[in-house]
């Protein structure tokens, strides 16, 4: 089956490459390669649009299940969602940014590995509610939060929102992903049971646990220092380069 | 049944429509006609696409990324309460605020766990079909007129707070979708064959530790590029997992599958081809840096890699 595969397709593998290396605007990066993939495999440009068109509209659950949440979190966020979130935190003592991900993490993997992926989300539960209440923790343990201690802890949210799910699902023996396995290797004349598939990613999923939990206790150290040094640069870090740059 | 699914495509299509009419009639737009422009395509798109040739909405798809390629797209002014008034309201509604919040998420589970088989009147209610869809779109209803009745807002504020979001995330909403389409093209055209055939030729397999770091990291790096593991794992495994990794070295297929996946995994973590995880969460927390969820994700993805390759290697 390699005896002769054709190679003209991956220039389109080529004009992602090069687009996201020069940092071209995305959508036209991926409409770009789509079309070259296209046309490099002798597809008429009729053909590559009804493509793209069916294509999407396969495809439409997609930007539906980020849009549809928003008319809900809008309205919140207008009277106090994320203020209360913060509040609601603070009377949490032991709380921290750190901590609180990492009982996030658990959850959220522990209920997609039984099956429960839609308990979490980017616009269903971290930005309305995880975001604002990490940011809160932080915000009661060290006073203030500078811009990028608040970039931070949001992008270490989502990250933590995404390793739960991935390494969770995976080991959940309905899952789509067990499923193509499974259909794959049976195709290829390989017997092998879904069970045992699923079974086989829990050391990796425990791995993911672990290596991800260590970061976010990291998270909390880094953030105390952070606190520091805004704290010990005499207000905002501006009048600190600028004091900085008269000395030298 | 009850609840088509196609019923919230129609609704996403509304709201997008009420988006564009905001915008055109928004005087303080820096980019009215190409932003109201954009979001009505999309709208079109969403009411009208089942209805319409491929052909055609594969050209307003393409006229839409170009506009939003091009930089047509610019962001109102959000109409947000002055802080004092926003923690007025917090202190006024308390925790009762989480309740609309966290209906989305619970209502989608229950729902699409529970409801597939209720039938009324002989019907079922939930389009069996896609369950989880139709059970996040009830559940964004009956949120909605929660939220509505708890803060005495309306839903006409709802769908202003929507618009200011939905331009505040602005393509990246679309880049998913983009993406995916991007990925039923490669498979059409062969690139996992051809990215199969490179590895089969070109890379000495002799030795078990390099075939297991050619199949574990060319996991991660095939996803980078397809912008998912399910894409990437079929590759790798023609390529290098059942030709060496279960003929030549006679491992356990079912540990060979569920470390392959799970390296290709760590590639969906360091890249902007996955774009619903890694790209669009960045623009939904307001981060000014777009690969900053990434950039969080790399030293959870190296060393869960490195691991694979381990577990690989005594599992096997």
């Amino acid at each position: 089956m390699h005896a002769a595969a054709n190679l003209w397709p991956l220039w389109g593998v080529a004009v992602i490459v090069i687009g996201f290396a020069l940092r071209i605007n995305p959508m036209l990066v991926v409409v770009g390669a789509t079309v070259v993939t296209g046309l490099c495999a002798t597809m008429p440009l009729l053909d590559i649009l009804a493509q793209i068109g069916t294509g999407f509209v396969k495809t439409r659950n997609l930007p539906l299940i980020i849009i549809l949440p928003l008319a809900v979190i809008g309205l919140l966020e207008r009277y106090g969602l994320r203020e209360q979130a913060q509040a609601w935190i603070s009377k949490v003592r032991v709380a921290s940014a750190g901590r609180l991900l990492i009982v996030y993490l658990a959850v959220r993997e522990l209920s997609s590995a039984l099956g429960l992926v839609s308990l979490g989300g980017h616009a269903q539960m971290v930005r309305p509610l995880i975001a604002p209440m990490a940011e809160g923790a932080a915000l009661n343990n060290h006073g203030s939060l500078t811009d990028e201690m608040r970039y931070r802890i949001r992008a270490m949210a989502a990250a933590t929102d995404n390793v739960g799910l991935f390494y969770g699902e995976d080991i959940f023996v309905a899952f789509g992903g067990i499923m193509l396995m499974h259909t794959l290797l049976t195709g290829m004349g390989v017997a092998v049971e879904p069970l045992a598939i699923a079974a086989w990613g829990i050391p990796t999923a425990l791995c993911a646990f672990l290596i991800q939990a260590v970061r976010l206790y990291r998270l909390d150290g880094h953030l105390l220092r952070q606190a520091g040094a805004s704290q010990s640069g005499a207000g905002a870090p501006s009048t600190a380069t600028a004091m900085h740059a008269e000395g030298h | 049944m009850i609840v088509h699914s196609e019923y919230f495509y129609w609704m996403v299509g509304c709201i997008l429509a009420i988006t564009g009419v905001m915008i055109l009639t928004d005087k303080t737009h820096s980019r009215r006609i190409s932003s109201s422009a954009f979001w009505f395509i999309i709208a079109a798109l969403f009411l009208f696409s089942d209805w319409l040739p491929p052909a055609l909405t594969g050209a307003c798809v393409v006229v839409a990324a170009l506009i939003a390629g091009f930089g047509g797209l610019g962001r109102g002014k959000p109409n947000n309460l002055p802080e004092q008034q926003r923690q007025a309201s917090a202190m006024r509604l308390g925790n009762r605020l989480f309740v609309p919040a966290l209906i989305v998420p619970v209502g989608t589970l229950i729902g699409s766990i529970a409801l597939p088989k209720l039938k009324i009147g002989g019907m079922y209610f939930l389009d069996p079909a896609n369950p989880t869809l139709t059970a996040l779109g009830v559940s964004v209803i009956v949120a909605v007129l929660v939220a509505c009745w708890l803060t005495r807002g309306t839903v006409l504020e709802s769908m202003r707070q929507s618009r200011h979001l939905t331009e505040s995330l602005g393509w990246t909403l679309l880049l998913p979708q983009m993406l995916a389409i991007l990925g039923l093209m490669f498979g059409r055209a062969g690139v996992g064959d051809a990215a199969a055939w490179l590895t089969h030729t070109y890379v000495n397999t002799d030795y078990k530790l390099v075939a297991i770091l050619v199949y574990t990291v060319g996991a991660a790096v095939v996803t980078m590029i397809l912008g998912g593991a399910f894409a990437a794992f079929p590759v790798m495994m023609m390529a290098v997992g059942l030709p060496v990794l279960i003929h030549v070295y006679h491992g356990n297929p079912a540990v060979i599958a569920a470390i392959g996946m799970f390296s290709g995994y760590s590639g969906t973590l360091m890249t902007p081809m996955a774009a619903h995880f890694n790209i669009v969460p960045a623009a939904l927390l307001d981060l000014p840096d777009r690969y900053g969820v990434i950039r969080a994700q790399v030293m959870t993805a190296l060393p869960l890699l490195a691991a694979n390759v381990v577990l690989l290697y005594v599992l096997m």
